[in-house]
C-alpha cells in the first residue's frame, strides 16, 4: 500500500495551526512546570510555527531543518532542565522537524486510500494513537522497574540524581544485595528446585494424555478434558484452601506412618501442587500441536514394521517437540511464579521467590524487589523469545506459512 | 460382486464376522486412548479434584461438638429452646461429664472457639468452666447447675445453651448461612443485624469489580485486537511482542510495578507535580483502594482480552467491510452492523476468561487493594490463615467456585474448552 495515493502541499492555513497545536501542547507542559501554563500555551505554540514558517519559506532543505530543529528545541530544553531536558529535547526537536514536514508535505495521505474524506483521515490517525496510548498502558509499568532498580537510594522512585543522568544517582547496590541476601537466594534455589521438578511430572504426564485426547474415538472426551483444564479455571485460593486441607493430612501420613523427612516432604507437596497447577498449559499446547498432526506418518511408520514405542519416538516426538517445550515452559513459568498454592502448602524451608516478593512487598518493603523483577522481566524475554521460535520452527515443520 | 453370493455376515480376513472384528478394533483404541489419558487423569483426581471436593465437605461438617460433648448433645435433646429458661440439672450433669473428658484430653477449648463463631462469648465459658471441671469428681460433686453458673453467669443464658443445642447436629448449613451474612435465631435462618453484614458487600463488590474491570478490558482490548488483526503480518508480529511480554512477566513484578507507580510518592504522582497538574500537597490517592485494584488488574488481565479478541477477529474477511462500505454504509454502519457482529465471539470468549479469572484474583487486590479493594478470596485467605474458621472459608469458597463453575460452563458451550489458545 505504500505510496498509494498522490500527495500534495497543504495550505499554510491547515499546516500552521496543525504544528501550532503541539508546539502549544508541549508548551503548556513546560509552563506549568514552570509557573504559567497559558504562556507556555503561546510561546511554544508561536516558537514552533515560527520554526515551521522558516523551514518551508527559507531554509526549504529537509536534512538541514531536521538538525536545526533538534538543536534548537534541545538548547531550549537545557534551560529548562538541565541534562535530561537536552535529551528530552532533542526527542521533541525531531518530532516538530518531522510533524511540519508530515503537515506541509501531505506525506499524512501517502499510506491511505486516495478517496478517505479528511474526517476519516483525522479518525485514522485519532484511532493510531488511542492504540499506541493502550500499548504504552502495556508496557510502561515493566519499562519503569527497569530503571528504577538501579536506584542508589533505598527509594521506589525516581530521585533527583537520576533524573539528572548523575551516575551517583545510580548503583547496582539492590541487586549485590539480592546476589548476597540469604533470604533471597533460598527462595531462589527453592524456586529452581520446585519448578523444574514440577514441569517434568506435569510435561511427561501431560504430553501422554494429549497424545491420548488426539485420538479419534475418545469416550467422555469433554469431560475429561473438562477435569484436566480446571487447575486452570479454578480460582487459585479455592486450589489452595482445597490443598491447604488435603496435603496437611498427606503431609502428616507421610512423615507419621511412613517416617519421611520433613523438609522432603514439604518439597513433596509443592511439587505435586504446582504440577498440578502446570498440567493444563501442557494439554492445551500439546493438544494443538497435535490438531496438524498427520495421521498416516505413524501408519507409515507401523507399516514398515516399526513398534508403538519407536513410532512414537523416531516420528511422533521430533514433530510435536516444539508444542511439548512450549508447553513446558508455561508450565515452568506457573511454578515458577506461583504465589498462592505455595503460601498455603508449602513452610517456611519453601519459601520461593514470589513468595518472598509477595512478603517484601507487603511487609518490609525493600527495593530489592525491583532488582529481582528486572532479572525476571529478563528471564521472562528469554522464555518468550524461546516459544516464539518454537511456535515458528512447528509451523514451519507442519508446512505451515509461518505467520 | 463374490461377497453378495454369499450368505450370512460378512466375515474379515481370519474368519471372524467383520462388524464384530471392528468392534474389538474399535474397542482397542478406545482402551488404548484411554490407557495414556489414565494416569494423568488419575493424578489431576488425586490431588486436585478429590482436595477440592474435601474442602466442599468441609464447609457442612460440623462433627466436633457431638464428638467433644456427646452426653450433653443427648440430654439436650429434650429441651426446648422456646422456653427461655436454662435447662435443667441433668443436663449440667452431662455437660460436666463431658467437660471431664474432653478438659483433660484439652479439647474443650475447641468447641469453644467452634461455638464462639457463632456466639461471640462462649469460648471463655468453656475455657473457665474446663479449667474447674478437670478438678471434678463426676459422680459425687453434683449438683452442677449452680456450680457452672457461679463460674460465670453466662451458663444461665438459654443463648448460649440454644447455640448448643443448634450446633449439635454433625452435618449444618450454619457456615453457609453465614457467609450469605445470615444466622440460625430461635425461629430458624435470619438475617443478620445490619452491622454485621459483611460478605453480601464483599460479594457484590467482588462482582461489581469484576464487570468494571472486564469492561475496561474490552474497551481496551478492542482497537489493539483490531490493530494487530489488520496489519500486516510482519508488524503485527512485532506488536504482538508488546502483548506477549506483559503476559509471561510474572505477575508479582507486574504488581509490584503497580504499587510503584501509583503511590503517593510513585512515578505517576511524582510526574503530576512536576507538570504542575497536581499540587504538592494534593497528590492523588491512586493505591490501597478500588482505583488502585482496577488500574493494576486491567493492566495484568488485558492480554487474555486481546489474545482471544485477536484470534477472532483475524478470521473475519476485511472485504467485507469493504463490500458493506461500497453499498453506500458509512464507516460507522459497516463497522457496527458487520465489523463489530462478526467479532463479537472473540468479546464473548475474552470476557468470560477474564471475568472469570478476576472473579477469583487474590494478591493483587491484596498487595494494592487497602482495606476497600479487597475481594471475597482475601476473605477467604483471612479465615484460612488468621482466623482459623476453616468451616467458614469452605463455604465461601463453595460459593465462589460455584459461580466459577457456572461462568466455566458456559465458556465451554460458547467457546469450547479445546479451543483456548496461548500466545
Amino acid at each position: 500500500m505504500a505510496a498509494l495515493t498522490p500527495i500534495s502541499r497543504k495550505p499554510l492555513s491547515l499546516v500552521i495551526p496543525c504544528i501550532a497545536g503541539a508546539g502549544g501542547l508541549l508548551g503548556l507542559f513546560v509552563g506549568t512546570a514552570n509557573g504559567s501554563g497559558l504562556l507556555g500555551i503561546v510561546i511554544g505554540a508561536a516558537l514552533v510555527s515560527l520554526m515551521g514558517l522558516f523551514f518551508i519559506f527559507v531554509l526549504k532543505n529537509e536534512t538541514t531543518a531536521k538538525w536545526i530543529s533538534i538543536l534548537f528545541v534541545a538548547g531550549l530544553g537545557f534551560l529548562f532542565g538541565g541534562v535530561p531536558g537536552v535529551i528530552l529535547g532533542a526527542i521533541f526537536g525531531w518530532l516538530f522537524h518531522w510533524f511540519i514536514y508530515w503537515t506541509y508535505e501531505g506525506r499524512y495521505r501517502a499510506r491511505l486510500l486516495p478517496y478517505l474524506t479528511p474526517g476519516q483521515v483525522l479518525w485514522h490517525y485519532t484511532f493510531l494513537f488511542i492504540c499506541g496510548a493502550i500499548f504504552v498502558f502495556l508496557i510502561t509499568p515493566i519499562l519503569v522497574v527497569m530503571p528504577l532498580s538501579f536506584n542508589a537510594q533505598d527509594f521506589f522512585t525516581f530521585t533527583p540524581e537520576m533524573l539528572r543522568l548523575d551516575p551517583e544517582g545510580y548503583s547496582l547496590k539492590h541487586y549485590r544485595d539480592f546476589f548476597t541476601n540469604n533470604e533471597w537466594q533460598r527462595s531462589f534455589k527453592n524456586s529452581l528446585i520446585i519448578a523444574p521438578i514440577a514441569t517434568i511430572i506435569s510435561v511427561s504426564l501431560g504430553t501422554l494424555a494429549a497424545i491420548g485426547l488426539s485420538q479419534s474415538h475418545v469416550p467422555g472426551r469433554r469431560a475429561i478434558m473438562a477435569i484436566l483444564i480446571s487447575p486452570m479455571i479454578v480460582p487459585l485460593i479455592i486450589s489452595a484452601t482445597g490443598m491447604f486441607f488435603f496435603y496437611s493430612q498427606i503431609g502428616n501420613w507421610l512423615e507419621g506412618t511412613l517416617g519421611f523427612n520433613k523438609t522432603f516432604v514439604g518439597y513433596v507437596k509443592v511439587v505435586l501442587a504446582h504440577a498440578v497447577l502446570g498440567i493444563p498449559f501442557v494439554i492445551i499446547t500439546v493438544t494443538a500441536t497435535l490438531v496438524g498432526f498427520d495421521r498416516s506418518l505413524t501408519r507409515a511408520a507401523a507399516n514398515m514394521g516399526a513398534n508403538p514405542v519407536t513410532t512414537f519416538f523416531r516420528v511422533q516426538m521430533p514433530l510435536i517437540l516444539p508444542g511439548v517445550i512450549s508447553g513446558g515452559l508455561f508450565a515452568f513459568i506457573t511454578s515458577f511464579d506461583e504465589v498462592v498454592v505455595v503460601l498455603f502448602v508449602g513452610s517456611a524451608s519453601q519459601k520461593t521467590l514470589p513468595w518472598q516478593m509477595f512478603t517484601g512487598l507487603r511487609e518490609q518493603i525493600s527495593p530489592t524487589i525491583l532488582a529481582v523483577a528486572t532479572i525476571l522481566v529478563v528471564i521472562s524475554i528469554g522464555l518468550l523469545t524461546v516459544v516464539e521460535m518454537l511456535r515458528r520452527r512447528s509451523e514451519r515443520l507442519r508446512g505451515m506459512s509461518p505467520s | 460382486m463374490s461377497d453378495t453370493t454369499q450368505s450370512g455376515p460378512v466375515l474379515a480376513a481370519d474368519g471372524t464376522p467383520l462388524k464384530r472384528s471392528l468392534h474389538r478394533a474399535l474397542r482397542i483404541q478406545k482402551l488404548r486412548a484411554l490407557m495414556l489419558i489414565a494416569p494423568l487423569l488419575a493424578f489431576v483426581l488425586l490431588t486436585f479434584i478429590v482436595p477440592i471436593g474435601q474442602m466442599l465437605f468441609r464447609s457442612v461438617e460440623n462433627d466436633i461438638v457431638a464428638n467433644t460433648l456427646p452426653k450433653t448433645v443427648i440430654a439436650l435433646q429434650d429441651w426446648d429452646a422456646a422456653s427461655g429458661q436454662a435447662p435443667d440439672e441433668a443436663v449440667f450433669a452431662a455437660l460436666a461429664a463431658d467437660l471431664y473428658v474432653a478438659s483433660n484430653e484439652k479439647t474443650h477449648t475447641r468447641v469453644g472457639s467452634r461455638l464462639n463463631y457463632e456466639t461471640p462469648g462462649i469460648s471463655s465459658l468453656f475455657r473457665k468452666a474446663g479449667r474447674k471441671a478437670k478438678k471434678w469428681d463426676v459422680e459425687n460433686d453434683g449438683p452442677f447447675k449452680e456450680q457452672f453458673i457461679k463460674i460465670d453467669d453466662g451458663w444461665a443464658d438459654p443463648d448460649v445453651w440454644r447455640t448448643i443445642q443448634t450446633y449439635s447436629p454433625k452435618y449444618t448449613n450454619g457456615y453457609f448461612l453465614n457467609a450469605a451474612d445470615m444466622q440460625k435465631g430461635a425461629d430458624g435462618a435470619e438475617i443478620r443485624p445490619e452491622s454485621e453484614r459483611i460478605y453480601i458487600t464483599l460479594f457484590k463488590r467482588t462482582l461489581i469489580m469484576s464487570l468494571i474491570i472486564t469492561g475496561a478490558c474490552i474497551v481496551l482490548a478492542y482497537p489493539v485486537a483490531w490493530i494487530l488483526a489488520n496489519l500486516p503480518s510482519a508488524k503485527a508480529n512485532l506488536l504482538m511482542i508488546l502483548v506477549l511480554l506483559p503476559f509471561w512477566t510474572s505477575l508479582l513484578v507486574r504488581t509490584s510495578a503497580w504499587k510503584v507507580m501509583l503511590q503517593q510518592q510513585g512515578v505517576i504522582n511524582d510526574t503530576l507535580v512536576w507538570l504542575g497538574l497536581v499540587a504538592d500537597d494534593a497528590r492523588l490517592v491512586m493505591i490501597n483502594n478500588q482505583l488502585g485494584t482496577i488500574i493494576a488488574m486491567t493492566h495484568i488481565l488485558l492480554p487474555f482480552m486481546i489474545l482471544p479478541m485477536y484470534s477472532v477477529m483475524q478470521t473475519i474477511n476485511p472485504s467485507y467491510l469493504r463490500a458493506a462500505k461500497s453499498m453506500g454504509a458509512t464507516n460507522w454502519t459497516a463497522f457496527w452492523r458487520v465489523y463489530f457482529p462478526l467479532s463479537v465471539p472473540g468479546i464473548g470468549a475474552g470476557s468470560i476468561l477474564v471475568f472469570i479469572l478476576a472473579i477469583g484474583y487474590y494478591i493483587t487486590p491484596e498487595l494494592v487493594g487497602g482495606t476497600k479493594g479487597v475481594f471475597i478470596s482475601n476473605r477467604i485467605a483471612f479465615h484460612i490463615s488468621t482466623s482459623l474458621n476453616w468451616g467458614l472459608a469452605a463455604a465461601l469458597g463453595t460459593i465462589l467456585l460455584a459461580v466459577v463453575l457456572i461462568l466455566y460452563w458456559a465458556y465451554d458451550k460458547i467457546v469450547g474448552i479445546d479451543n483456548v489458545k496461548l500466545g
